[in-house]
């Protein structure tokens, strides 16, 4: 049986074509879900896409947290099921309350579109499973909102339960700084305790086909595929 | 009876303010000296059907618990026009 990972679309997200692409080169099947769906069709995990849902308007992923499709992905989280949030997904993930923190507007005061060093630091997670701690992975981000904020506590928290599952790292001989964003501690990405809701600024979906350049990030997409497959009866 | 009301909301202090910081350089750059800790936020106002003043600043404070304020980075005020 054919894994089946949704990739929700709400109004303003522009990633859920190539992360579809990216879901499917991983041998699983790509399910658009529409945001005023009630349903998540039956889908094994949930992907929510970057872009600038509702505009970004008031706060990033403030009011997509509000979709009528995030009713079923918090039961789908409740329940142990994997949602993975790139990018705007991540903010909304981090608005609905899916995981701690916030994402606030890059210290450099800049939107910032260009590659990024990232340390894979969890490899238990739905979306690490492939990689070994410490690998790194060379892929894109593209955020204005990524500089990742909570309070001490719940810093120290995500760091002495290991719920950093990415981390901005400086690669040998590079000049720009190697946190994109001025985020707390270099978290590039986060899950929650129970290691079934992930979110991350990083865009694997952007350079998960070689023609591309660079593959670095398919290795997200078929550890989520592996995993999944592992889960799913035959 | 109708109420105005008006919800400002702030960044936490302590949290970096790339938007503040930005501002206050402009400032001084235009010679307004002796600027410092510029904080910039938002400002929201509707209207609102409420039996009393206090109906309507509870209903201000859910709407800020729910969704006009991120309760980890910003605080918010409330006032409420008759």
């Amino acid at each position: 049986m054919t894994t089946r990972i949704g990739v929700v679309r709400f109004p303003g997200s522009n990633c859920e074509d190539e992360t579809i692409a990216a879901v499917e080169r991983a041998g699983a099947s790509g399910v658009l879900l529409d945001y005023r769906a009630t349903s998540l069709d039956s889908v094994d995990a949930v992907l929510l896409p970057g872009g600038f849902s509702y505009g970004d308007y008031l706060r990033s992923g403030a009011i997509a947290r509000f979709a009528p499709v995030m009713d079923a992905v918090r039961a789908h989280a409740e329940a142990g099921g994997v949602v993975i949030g790139i990018c705007n997904g991540f903010q909304i993930a981090c608005e609905a309350g899916l995981l701690p923190g916030a994402l606030l507007r890059n210290a450099q005061q800049r939107f910032t579109s260009r590659p990024v060093d990232v340390r894979i630091e969890r490899t238990d997670t739905a979306c690490t499973s492939g990689f070994t701690v410490g690998d790194l992975i060379r892929i894109p981000v593209a955020h204005g909102e990524g500089r990742y904020v909570a309070d001490a506590d719940t810093l120290d928290r995500l760091e002495g339960d290991g719920l950093v599952v990415m981390r901005y790292v400086q690669e040998v001989g590079a000049d720009a700084p190697h946190n994109p964003n001025g985020s707390a501690r270099d978290i590039a990405g986060i899950c929650n305790e129970a290691g079934n809701v992930v979110g991350f600024m990083p865009h694997p979906e952007r350079l998960a086909d070689a023609v591309l350049g660079s593959d670095a990030g398919h290795r997200v997409f078929t550890s989520l595929v592996d995993r999944l497959g592992a889960a799913v009866p035959a | 009876m109708n109420f105005r009301v008006h919800v400002r909301v702030i960044p936490r202090p302590g949290l970096l303010d790339p938007q503040g910081q930005a501002v206050e350089h402009a400032l001084g750059s235009l010679g307004f000296a002796g600027v410092r800790s510029v904080r910039v936020g938002k400002a929201i106002e509707f209207a609102i059907d409420a039996r009393s003043a206090d109906e309507a600043r509870a209903a201000a404070r859910a709407m800020c618990d729910r969704l006009l304020a991120n309760p980890v980075t910003e605080d918010y005020a409330i006032e409420v026009d008759a």
